[in-house]
């Protein structure tokens, strides 16, 4: 079902909600895209009229800078207009309903929405009940998915190892439990068949089956890092220490923390990525975030190319929409 | 027409606490049945109904149906869902306290029993609160409960403050020969939870509630029942496991029984694969072992009812992201076909399913109810195995049109439904 809403009677993208659902071929089409867009992004002058006359709604029920900013970046390098909207949780609550407000501002006729909401499923939620020639995209639900972050991330590796994933080995470190991005990388390497796919965290920080998603489970760092290709490091929220989920910050960084003496294990070639935002010692030591094996920044920039790339295929043109738009 | 004399002929009847599944006459009098199989001498009928090529049960006793009245009538009334009970062969509907405001006063309790007498339908019984306001801490007045009528006492879904209270809370209550209804959860394991914790809600990014938010509180209780000497019920088991430890329980001689709600016998955690409100249930769908294990300990009788756990909802409640949905399912439609569905399926005999929904609920509540036996009172479910019927927003009949079983097919239609004698429903004439 969550395939048949996110692609429409054509084969082609008209929501991007989960990387569930979608086939190889639509992701490397989204790489390949992303790929034209990177040009885009590094001449004088960033814009293509691709998206000209649209409007793209970013509406973030939960905060959020980075994102909310390469979305915005990459519409209007688009040539789109932008509405951003930032609705506040707890307001929502008292009044109206979540639906009341997607209502009210598609009556303002948008073509599509970006939406980041705590509650898993919201994305789904909206593109269910929206117009039908309303787009959605989803820009975090909770802790299901993050598909346009996995998207910037298999770009990024992309650029990095070439197109060949079979070949790669990638560690994925930290708190999958409560991460969206995880489980959407996760998704996404495993259609890319990917060599080998590896969670490592301790035990409270792993969902319950997590090798249901296609994963090797390690809890020792060097045995989990060993001859890996690519390591994704997750940020570790400080509410952790509160739930019961770890000690502390110290015995992580000293069980889990990515230093250089850890890095050794890996392959020389070795790329380091992080969603951001990173807490310096303690996911990973400043030499390894800002050494020559960190692409982290390179995934912010890319994040623009991949949000353009993911935007304009679920707006293209069609018809009806040349009608409306 | 309380005192009509009423004859039922021609109908099958499946009696299963009196062993009877064999062609078989009823005869009513005074509200009662005065004869099975043969008339009375001198009985001289008032009316006759054929029940030619029908089947004749005992009226349904549903052990948990929320009616949301007092206090929620957006969702339902007592008059709504006591007339959509009858015409499903539900005649007695046990209402768990946690209505607004609590039942935790004989004025609630009162309140409760005029309405439903005012509609003449399905008959209303009620739990009573075990702690005042169900806010856990402070006891409620037990004996003015039992004394205005209600059946039992219950937290409903709301955690108790601390084991202390509930040691006490038991005590108090054994002390008036009253069951304790229970839910069994334990609320730190269960806390934010909206799906059973496991594959799908790792894939789906919900917080799950793991199996031992169930048997934590089992395990818990059992040992506070065995302090107290409580007669204690436990609502709507979910796990294979809990299962075990009641039956264990059982066989050591303890004073406990058990219940599993309809959706938890048809239905496992993957139906909520793509985040369909209609699938949020508190407590969760558990797996497919735990299914297995629900059917085990229901054919066995370790769980001694099956109910609807009906909790109609306004369409609002369901239009939201899943875990801002309000938990629940609508299911007083689909207790009895879904019932009939299960001995279809072959998972029990037909005989001990309709026990399941009949004889067994009455036991565990004390009520005379749910039998046809000389003397007891004619709460009957006179159906039609051969009619059929789909399960959409428009065929039910409650005001929550929330089911999880949309598109299903029900295997029997209601042709008449008998309270105290009296029809209190007749598909012909409605």
């Amino acid at each position: 079902m969550s395939g048949n809403l996110q692609i429409g009677e054509d084969g082609r993208l008209r929501h991007f909600l989960s990387i569930e659902g979608l086939n190889r071929a639509l992701l490397t089409e989204i790489l390949d895209t992303a790929e034209s867009f990177a040009g885009v992004t590094e001449q004088s002058i960033k814009k293509v009229p691709l998206l000209r006359g649209r409007t793209i709604v970013n509406l973030f029920f939960e905060a959020s800078t980075r994102t909310r900013t390469t979305f915005e970046l990459a519409a209007k390098r688009l040539s789109a207009d932008v509405l951003n909207i930032n609705v506040n949780a707890s307001a929502t609550v008292k009044g109206e309903t979540l639906l009341d407000t997607l209502r009210n501002i598609e009556a303002m006729h948008v073509d599509m929405f970006v939406v980041r909401h705590a509650d898993s499923g919201t994305a789904h939620f909206i593109a269910r009940h929206a117009q039908p020639h309303v787009s959605i995209i989803n820009a975090g639900d909770g802790r299901h998915a993050h598909p346009t972050q996995a998207m910037l991330d298999m770009f990024t590796i992309r650029r990095e190892k070439g197109p060949d994933f079979g070949r790669l080995t990638v560690a994925i470190v930290g708190d999958i439990a409560h991460s969206r991005v995880a489980r959407s990388q996760i998704h996404a390497l495993n259609l890319l068949n990917v060599g080998e796919l590896r969670v490592v965290a301790p035990r409270t920080l792993l969902p319950a089956h997590v090798e249901s998603l296609g994963v090797r489970v390690f809890h020792d760092l060097r045995e989990g890092l060993r001859d890996a290709d690519v390591i994704i490091m997750l940020r570790l929220q400080r509410e952790r220490m509160q739930g019961a989920m770890l000690p502390s910050e110290h015995e992580y960084y000293r069980l889990y923390g990515l230093t250089r003496e850890r890095l050794a294990v890996a392959r020389p070639d070795v790329t380091v990525m992080h969603p951001g935002p990173i807490n310096r010692g303690v996911e990973m030591d400043s030499l390894v975030a800002d050494g020559p094996q960190s692409v982290i920044l390179e995934q912010v920039t890319y994040g623009i190319a991949t949000r353009m790339a993911v935007m304009s295929m679920a707006m293209h043109p069609t018809p009806a929409q040349d009608n409306h738009g | 027409m309380a005192d009509t004399k009423l004859h039922i002929s021609g109908g099958h009847l499946l009696d299963p606490a009196n062993g009877i599944d064999a062609p078989t006459d009823l005869y009513i009098a005074d509200g009662r049945i005065v004869a099975v199989g043969t008339a009375p001498d001198g009985f001289t009928a008032d009316r006759t109904l054929d029940a030619g090529g029908l089947h004749l049960i005992p009226g349904l006793v549903d052990l948990c149906a929320r009616l949301r009245e007092p206090g929620q009538e957006h969702k339902a009334t007592i008059d709504s869902e006591c007339r959509a009970a009858a015409a499903r062969g539900i005649t007695t509907l046990c209402c768990p306290p946690d209505t607004r405001p609590v039942i935790d006063t004989p004025a609630v309790v009162e309140l409760i029993r005029h309405r439903a007498t005012q509609v003449d339908a399905a008959r209303v019984v009620t739990l009573g609160a075990l702690t005042r306001g169900l806010d856990g801490e402070q006891l409620s007045e037990m004996a003015a409960l039992k004394q205005a009528g209600c059946v039992g006492v219950s937290n409903a879904l709301r955690p108790l403050a601390s084991t202390r209270t509930q040691r006490r809370a038991f005590e108090y209550a054994a002390t008036f020969d009253l069951t304790v209804f229970l839910y069994a959860d334990d609320p730190a394991l269960s806390d934010g939870g909206c799906l059973h914790e496991g594959a799908l809600s790792t894939r789906l990014g919900l917080p799950g509630i793991p199996e031992a938010a169930e048997t934590v509180a089992v395990a818990r209780d059992l040992a506070l029942i065995q302090q107290t000497g409580v007669r204690a019920h436990f609502c709507r088991l979910t796990t294979e496991r809990a299962v075990r430890m009641v039956a264990r329980a059982r066989f050591d001689g303890l004073p406990v029984s058990a219940d599993v709600a309809m959706p938890y016998l048809h239905l496992t955690e993957l139906d909520a694969s793509e985040f369909n409100p209609e699938f949020h249930l508190i407590p969760p769908l558990r797996t497919h072992r735990d299914r297995e294990g629900l059917l085990t300990g229901l054919r066995d009788g370790t769980l001694g009812a099956l109910c609807s756990d009906h909790q109609p909802h306004e369409p609002d409640a369901k239009l939201a992201p899943f875990p801002a949905t309000e938990p629940g399912a609508s299911g007083i439609d689909t207790l009895l076909p879904l019932t009939l569905k299960l001995a279809q399926d072959g998972a029990l005999p037909l005989a001990d399913a309709i026990a399941r929904v009949t004889s067994g609920p009455a036991q565990i509540l004390g009520l005379p109810y749910g039998e046809l036996g000389v003397g007891r009172a004619a709460d009957i479910c006179i159906l039609d195995t051969g009619a059929h019927w789909q399960v959409n927003r428009d065929s039910l009949l409650s005001q929550g049109r929330n089911t999880p079983f949309n598109g299903w097919e029900m295997p029997c239609q209601v042709r008449y439904t008998l309270r105290d004698g009296r029809i209190i429903f007749d598909s012909e004439s409605s």
